[in-house]
């Protein structure tokens, strides 16, 4: 299935070996098996997130996933903690900054919908999605390390199946949800126009 | 030293300051007004309280209710000061002269009750972004943007 | 021709070179784990002349939200002001509520709570200590500090099931009592855990470099650490004896014998290291209190859900890793609170760093952060 299996088999067999695949299978199991990640850590699941990725007892890096901390660097942006108005600007802007292809995961109840602090509070953002296409959701107060992993690996699931021609998804325009819209929107951009 | 002690201390200091003071759940309080709020803390600070702990207001309806929390370390005790300051433009004076740690505290009631320190440095919002509009502690604070949780206890 | 020189004189620096002020924004997405603060720098060169803290990118309007729940309701976002010590926040503000509500916690639930209290504290340190370290590039500090945090947390998820945000500490005593061989593996921990501060304390407070950049940075005076309202290990590291547990002592900490680490200088370095001497008194006293707890009851014996208290308001306060942690609470005799506050140490503490920040380099700005030691979560509320 993977293309390294079957590198790995026709090497076995001596060398001027021939492997057939596509760009697509190449690009995607590259780019799903070395996610560099950028830790938009701001509050408690931020503590579970730092556990999971550079330490010893979770390792990551087995994976592939190296943190990141500037967003030019990194292809994925975990966004660990609750979003407040205040800080929106500032995940956007580091979003904008990251070059593409890229994807997002929200980690923790705070960014899939605001959380525990969801009612009666005037200044938290109810869900990251409102301002940012997110691939993977992680739910928990705060999620274990081994759910974070378990995302990892579902986005690299779902990495697998993209293609890297020019129409596709990960190029794309963010829009930011005008008035009585909710969600925020990406649209693939035109051949030829950087997004 | 424990609340008794301290009262017999502070009337014998400042026997003017001896009828404000109140026990109540094991704390002292003195309730001054907000005109004689500077003089009075000036007063306990000579006393030998030299920690200003919390600065802090209660929304009451009619007025504000300024809280203040001063920690002795000679004496190991603790005691309230309060005032009150009326609703419509509330300000009182700035305790940033006679403890520093009241800079940032004091911005702090600022941006989420509106209270204005007269003789403060820097007073500007701390929490909210600078343009956001209104006091959020306030009890009648409107936001069209708070959901309120269901009232099922 | 004259007149000329004079006015390029006058754009000079002291040493003759032309002066040009920069402005640089750092944060609020820090690559280091104190979370999201921003300080906007003025520099000279490459030296700070006047640095502006502005925080608030956490504010989630935890007090508003406690208006409207209930006493027990409130627990669970204790948890979330100081995550890094979520034990002790319970605690404080189950105190206030206990005081109110005149509410007698059995003794076992008292060494329970100190229990806790302490190993909670020994977690926050190393984080900070670890994550200050990092701040340093001194990484190998960092992992082995965070895999001593790690035993502790297992500790925890053994006792009460949460990682992180335990809820544990309730008004009326705790929410569990303590399961079989709990305690002795507390105490195998506690004696590995020692030995851990021995090789933390070679490895990165002996270490020449380490010196360099944490000796002389960001001094704070004795007199000035009491007028700014600094507490904890950054007032004790300036030579402030001014320890709650000790001083104005609550619980059943009289019964325990501890020593309360001073440092001299009041420089990063003392404050640092006063953090990792604290974590050995707190193994003494985890020792002490497993040696001398009682059985009983874990919670007040029939203790109603819905707690209303009279009206009045009361005060409590706490021993946290960063500070005096101090709850008051407003009551209007119904069952949710009128007002609740929470006196941050974080917060007082991060008021500092305009004061400490000047006169050092931008590699120093980092250094003077780790050592104050914010949770932005206190520090925002």
């Amino acid at each position: 299935m993977a293309i390294v299996d079957r590198v790995g088999s026709a090497l076995e067999h001596g060398p001027g070996r021939v492997v057939l695949s596509s760009l697509d299978a190449l690009f995607d199991w590259a780019r799903s098996h070395s996610q560099w990640v950028m830790p938009m850590g701001t509050a408690c699941c931020a503590m579970e997130m730092i556990a999971s990725f550079p330490f010893t007892k979770f390792d990551s890096d087995r994976h592939g996933v190296i943190p990141q901390a500037d967003p030019r660097h990194a292809d994925v942006m975990v966004v660990a903690g609750t979003i407040t108005r205040k800080m929106q600007p500032a995940v956007i802007r580091l979003y904008e900054q990251m070059p593409d292809p890229k994807w997002v995961i929200a980690m923790g109840n705070c960014t899939v919908s605001g959380g525990i602090f969801y009612y009666d509070t005037y200044s938290v953002v109810r869900g990251v999605d409102e301002f940012l296409p997110v691939d993977v959701y992680i739910a928990g107060c705060p999620p274990r390390p081994e759910a974070v992993q378990d995302a990892l690996m579902q986005l690299r699931e779902k990495i697998r199946q993209e293609s890297i021609g020019p129409n596709t998804r990960h190029v794309r325009k963010l829009t930011l949800p005008g008035p009585g819209e909710s969600r925020a929107s990406v649209e693939p951009s035109e051949p030829g126009e950087v997004g | 030293m424990n609340i008794d002690e301290l009262r017999d201390h502070l009337c014998g200091q400042y026997p003017d300051l001896c009828p404000l003071f109140s026990i109540e759940f094991g704390d002292g309080t003195l309730q001054v007004e907000c005109r004689g709020l500077y003089d009075a803390a000036a007063d306990l600070k000579s006393l030998g309280f030299d920690m200003l702990g919390m600065v802090t207001a209660v929304d009451r309806g009619e007025h504000f209710e300024m809280v203040y929390r001063l920690t002795s370390r000679e004496m190991s005790v603790g005691m309230f000061l309060k005032c009150l300051v009326p609703r419509d433009k509330p300000h009182t004076r700035s305790l940033y002269d006679l403890w520093p740690a009241a800079l940032w505290q004091e911005r702090e009631v600022y941006d989420l009750f509106g209270i204005e320190f007269d003789g403060h440095p820097d007073l500007r919002r701390i929490m909210l972004p600078e343009d956001w509009v209104g006091h959020p502690l306030r009890k009648d604070y409107q936001d069209e943007r708070i959901i309120k949780r269901p009232d099922y206890i | 021709m004259s007149l000329q020189i004079e006015e390029q004189r006058q754009t000079e620096g002291p040493d003759g070179r032309p002066r040009q002020e920069l402005v640089v924004n750092v944060g609020p997405s820090h690559p280091s784990t104190h979370g999201v603060g921003r300080v906007v720098v003025h520099l000279d060169g490459e030296v700070i002349t006047k640095a502006d803290m502005i925080i608030g990118y956490l504010h989630r309007g935890i007090e508003k939200m406690c208006e409207n729940r209930t006493y027990l309701q409130v627990v669970p976002l204790t948890d979330r002001l100081d995550y890094v010590g979520s034990m002790y926040s319970n605690w404080a503000y189950c105190r206030a509520v206990e005081r109110l509500a005149a509410i007698r916690v059995p003794e076992r639930a008292e060494y329970i709570r100190v229990i806790v209290a302490e190993m909670q504290r020994i977690a926050s340190h190393m984080m900070s200590i670890g994550s200050a370290a990092a701040d340093t590039a001194a990484a190998t500090l960092f992992i082995y500090s965070f895999d001593e945090r790690e035993r502790i947390i297992e500790l925890f998820e053994e006792l009460c099931g949460a990682r992180l945000t335990y809820n544990y500490v309730r008004p009326g005593g705790v929410a569990f009592d303590l399961p079989e061989g709990w305690t002795d593996s507390v105490l195998e921990f506690t004696k590995a855990h020692r030995k851990a501060l021995d090789l933390m304390d070679r490895m990165y407070f002996g270490n020449v470099i380490a010196r360099g950049r944490l000796k002389g940075v960001a001094v704070l005076g004795r007199d000035d650490a009491v007028a700014w309202g600094a507490s904890g290990p950054v007032a004790r590291g300036s030579g402030v004896d001014w320890d709650l547990r000790k001083h104005d002592s609550y619980s059943v900490y009289p019964r325990f014998d501890f020593n309360v680490p001073i440092g001299e200088n009041g420089d990063a370095y003392d404050r640092a290291r006063t953090r990792l001497l604290e974590c050995y008194e707190s193994c003494s006293i985890i020792e002490q209190a497993i040696e001398q707890m009682p059985t009983g009851p874990h919670k007040v014996e029939g203790q109603p859900r819905l707690i209303m208290p009279r009206a009045g308001d009361a005060y409590d306060h706490i021993e946290s890793a960063r500070g005096s942690l101090g709850v008051y609470i407003v009551a209007d005799g119904s069952p949710r609170p009128y007002r609740v506050k929470f006196r941050s140490p974080a917060f007082c503490n991060l008021a500092l760093v305009p004061k400490l920040a000047v006169g050092h380099t931008l590699s120093d700005l980092v250094v003077v952060l780790g050592s104050l030691d914010p949770v932005f979560g206190e520090v925002d509320r």
